[in-house]
């Protein structure tokens, strides 16, 4: 059992390397399985830890360095039940993207795959580990691979220039956390989280050196997860990657950003930093963020952009249901990412079918054009009300379990942002839907930059028939998370997984001491609430108002139309600030772990 | 000044970020980013060093002498041939920019307004 | 936003960071204090159970061997990667090397004296991983660096048909396998991954330390032939590739 974490690490390293040194001699088929078989072999893995998890941490120290009387020179892989399922969705996601890219994608040999897989164990690595620096190398592992996969289409500017502000940005958010490590060592003379955690208790009030080197070690998780201020690389990247890549950035990659400050807070920093210190940034960095992305995804046209702005209005709410740092809304959180991951992943394949059917991705070009894929538009179309919230969908189970959450620990506020973020969000991938699939409304026209205009298709020619391979991890995908909200149980033991993540003092010692642990209290939250299903209904039915104001804009009464001109300017000033200009980029991530150092220092 | 090399460390991630921000050549930028991550490797070896102490290598050294601290050594020496990869990758991109955009100067690259 | 507000928002922020960070880094322990329990701990280990006279050596392959295995596949990814993005596009074709204009036959001759020496050299650093400063990261550099004296000598065409490509990604794939297959054999054998399993020998001598001179060497063969590839795939993009326009002219 030890050894399960590592061979979800090695097993896609191993292969990765194995078809860098004979994929070129291989048949593409072959390439194809071993690729796939690898990827359900680390979905097998991160399952039967999965199961594991629910009663202990799995804890395996590497290379058998074990501790001593809570010290130890070795690097230590501690899962429990949040690492094991993000593990599992990784590999789950990789799947349905390789799966997605069978037989396409062949100009470079098999090193698209190669770096397929090891994007998988680097980010299995980030899940499981227990040591903050290595934490730090699988994440930068993920991180390049994840740039040259964003640059893959090399053919047009477009990816090019996005893959770079993503590279620029992501790497001095990360040159930031090892900054903050090397001040946390200094400090402690650690670099494992639970090691951190003994040095750092006992302290009292943290000084300078603890806050600003907390705030530069989640910096790097921040960027990551894509908050306000740090999040311009996001659209940019999105909008340009390979259709499967997106399935993985948005899906499980950026959430791995909000899990890494989780996971840092609470097994090493909240020694130090009581919760009450950071939940002002959380909780006001994700306001921000949802806000901010929920108006610019409205004003989009290009359609990978819109779905990455709603990607990170999503993030938003999460950071939010993070913020709190209370097991119930953390627990809401967890199932909010396993269903957005789902629908997500499904609307991105959807735009990677548009992509490669019709030679485009703007919804102007393409409107009315979709009429004559009737499984895309199904698919397409529920995955906009799941995102709006629709019940019983995974999506609206995750919104609801952290509202509850939310508003029983005292933040009322909580489920209107949760409703009008899902509402606006949904309101505008709703609204390009019917566009294109069923050719509603007035026929776009916009002045607007960054267009989806004639990219080429991902897969050499343009496709007149769809094969399964690619439509059918989409509807999976979509039929997954829409699923997921009438699992029983599923509120209960993410609650439960949830106590076991915010649980510092429990980690230390089931790492540093052998302590097995106790149970943690059960739960008696459902989620099927009244006001849950309420809240759920008018966030659709805001998000159908709203998708029709943005349709039939030219047959609304004048006041309301009024109300639209007058919001023109701001939103033409916040558009601005997205420039795609790397200075501008550079400066807000810096206004950003000022900003963080400061609110963890005064709170 | 026992203070000196650390603040050394946070002017050269400060001087590689202005680098950044003012850029008007992109392989200029990806220097600019290599100085800010060298910071980290100045402030690391720094927090490692001990007065009085040698190179951590046994070799002629009798067991037992004072020896600076091994970890920082180990995570600086790994990080940097990693990192001459990583922006072997930034250049990487930089050149197709080139050649797709015909500039590397960020104040003309416009694909990504919005 | 425009260069002047650029500059000044940073000039703001720098200060503020630049205090915050000042603050910080008062906290630290003096320069060249004895707080390093880690290091301490890692030295004890080194020279005692596990006979490596370089510590740095024990605590990079051995110690802390997993963080080395991801930093090798970073490396590897980003040698993967930047050879997908430095790909031929489809308007480009490979014309022959040009030709190197005039190298002055002393600097030619300097490439050709050093090259035998830094190929010694880089493979000694290798080789001494475990036992004196080195290892496998520094050695791959120099000898990745060994071979490039060919291109500063004018001799490029030689360098290219004497490291063709495709033997190099091999190489380098074997390097970075040989590191993980060496981790899932622990597991095999002990249980438990990256295991130092190899007898260990006596602290100083060549065959010591276990499987560290071992690691070595495949981070040594991985290094080497990840930065070969490197520059060939840049030096390609100059003085190889055309687009088809050129080509015909």
């Amino acid at each position: 059992m030890e050894s399960l974490p590592l061979l979800c690490v090695a097993v896609p390293l191993l292969v990765a390397a194995g078809l860098a040194a004979v994929g070129r001699w291989l048949p593409r088929p072959v390439v194809d399985v071993v690729s796939l078989l690898s990827c359900l072999g680390v979905l097998g893995l991160g399952v039967t830890l999965l199961v594991a998890t629910g009663s202990r941490r799995v804890v395996s120290w590497v290379a058998g360095y074990t501790p001593h009387g809570g010290a130890s020179v070795g690097v230590v892989f501690v899962v429990d039940r949040v690492g094991a399922g993000l593990a599992v969705l990784v590999a789950a996601l990789m799947t349905g993207a390789l799966l997605y890219t069978w037989r396409y994608f062949s100009e470079v040999e098999s090193k698209f795959h190669v770096l397929m897989l090891l994007f998988l164990a680097g980010m299995a690595g980030f899940a499981l580990t227990g040591d903050l620096f290595d934490a730090f190398v699988f994440f930068e592992l993920m991180g390049a691979v994840a740039y040259a996969l964003t640059g893959y289409k090399i053919e047009e500017a477009q990816p090019l220039q996005g893959a770079l502000n993503f590279a620029v940005v992501n790497s001095l958010g990360a040159y930031c956390t090892l900054l903050g490590i090397g001040l946390l060592y200094g400090r402690t003379g650690e670099l494992g989280f639970a090691q951190i955690h003994q040095a750092l208790a006992g302290h009292g009030p943290p000084d300078a050196l603890v806050v600003v080197g907390a705030a530069l070690v989640l910096t790097g998780f921040l960027v990551k997860a894509a908050a306000v201020p740090f999040h311009f690389w996001l659209a940019d990247a999105h909008a340009v990657a390979p259709s499967p890549v997106c399935v993985l950035f948005s899906g499980v990659m950026v959430e791995l950003g909000l899990y890494g400050v989780a996971r840092t807070w609470s097994a090493a920093l909240s020694a130090a930093l009581p919760a009450e210190r950071l939940r002002p940034a959380l909780l006001v960095g994700g306001v921000v963020t949802a806000l901010v992305a929920s108006v610019m995804c409205l004003a989009q046209t290009h359609l990978k952009r819109l779905l990455a702005f709603s990607t990170m209005a999503h993030m938003g709410l999460f950071l939010v249901a993070l913020g709190a740092l209370e097991p119930a809304s953390v627990g809401g959180l967890l199932v909010y990412v396993l269903g957005h991951a789902g629908v997500k992943g499904a609307l991105f394949l959807c735009a990677g079918l548009l992509l490669n059917h019709h030679g485009s991705l703007d919804a102007e070009e393409l409107y009315g054009r979709g009429r004559e894929m009737p499984v895309t538009r199904v698919c397409f179309l529920v995955g906009a009300l799941a995102l709006a919230g629709l019940p019983p969908s995974g999506t609206w189970l995750g919104k609801t379990l952290s509202e509850d959450g939310l508003s029983h620990a005292g933040y009322g506020w909580a489920p209107a942002l949760f409703v009008a973020t899902s509402a606006l969000t949904g309101a505008a991938v709703l609204r390009v839907g019917l566009q294109i699939f069923l050719g509603v409304g007035e026929r776009p026209g916009s002045a607007e930059d960054t267009r989806g205009r004639h990219e080429d298709s991902e897969t050499g020619a343009l496709l007149s028939r769809l094969p399964a391979t690619m439509v059918g991890p989409a509807v999976t995908l979509l039929g997954v998370g829409v699923a997921l909200g009438m699992v029983p149980g599923l509120g209960r033991v993410a609650e439960q997984a949830a106590q076991t993540l915010l649980d510092g003092g429990g980690y230390a010692a089931a790492t540093l001491h052998g302590a097995v642990g106790v149970h943690a209290p059960a739960s008696d939250v459902t989620g099927f609430t009244a006001s849950g299903v309420v809240l759920g209904l008018v966030s659709v039915a805001l998000a159908l108002a709203v998708a029709a104001a943005q349709l039939y804009s030219r047959r609304l009464p004048a006041p309301v139309r009024a109300v639209g001109v007058a919001l023109r300017p701001p939103l033409r000033i916040l558009r601005a600030t997205h420039s795609g200009h790397l200075g501008d980029y550079v400066v807000w991530l810096l206004l950003g772990v000022t900003l963080l150092a400061g609110a963890i220092a005064v709170s | 000044m026992t203070l000196l090399p650390y603040l050394v460390a946070g002017w050269l991630f400060l001087a590689g970020c202005y680098g950044l921000v003012t850029s008007r050549n992109l392989v200029h930028a990806v220097g600019c980013l290599t100085i800010a991550q060298s910071s980290t490797y100045v402030l690391l070896l720094a927090v490692g060093y001990r007065s009085g102490a040698t190179a951590p290598v046994f070799g002629d050294l009798p067991v037992g002498a004072p020896v600076v601290d091994p970890v920082v050594q180990a995570l600086t020496l790994t990080d940097i041939v990693v990192s001459a990869t990583v922006t072997a990758l930034l250049l990487a991109l930089t050149l197709q920019i080139h050649k797709r955009h015909g500039t590397v100067d960020p104040d003309e690259l416009r694909a990504l307004r919005n | 936003m425009s260069r002047r507000a650029r500059l000044a928002m940073f000039a703001v922020v720098a200060a503020a960071l630049g205090a915050a960070l000042v603050l910080a880094l008062l906290g630290l322990p003096r320069f060249g204090s004895a707080f390093h329990p880690y290091g301490d701990r890692a030295v004890a280990v080194a020279v005692g159970p596990q006979q490596t006279a370089n510590v740095v050596g024990s605590v990079t392959f051995d110690q802390r061997g997993v963080d080395t295995l991801g930093e090798e596949f970073i490396l590897f990814g980003s040698v993967i990667g930047a050879l997908v993005l430095l790909r031929p596009a489809p308007e480009e074709r490979e014309v022959g090397v040009r030709g190197a204009g005039r190298v002055m036959s002393s600097t030619g001759l300097a490439g050709y004296l050093l090259l035998p020496i830094s190929l010694l050299v880089g493979g000694y650093i290798v080789a001494h991983g475990a036992v004196s400063p080195g290892g496998g990261f520094q050695g791959g550099v120099i000898l990745a660096s060994g071979w490039h004296l060919l291109y500063v000598a004018g001799r490029y065409a030689a360098l290219r048909r004497l490291v063709p490509n495709k033997p190099l990604e091999l190489a380098e794939a074997v390097g970075g396998a040989a590191f993980a297959a060496i981790g899932v054999a622990g597991i095999g054998v002990a249980g438990v991954f990256l295991v130092n399993l190899l007898p260990k020998g006596s602290l100083g001598s060549l065959l010591s330390a276990g499987t560290v001179p071992v690691l070595n060497g495949a981070v040594g063969v991985e290094v080497t032939s990840g930065v070969v590839l490197l520059l060939a795939s840049f030096l390609d993009q100059a003085v190889v590739l055309r687009s088809i326009e050129e080509a015909d002219e």
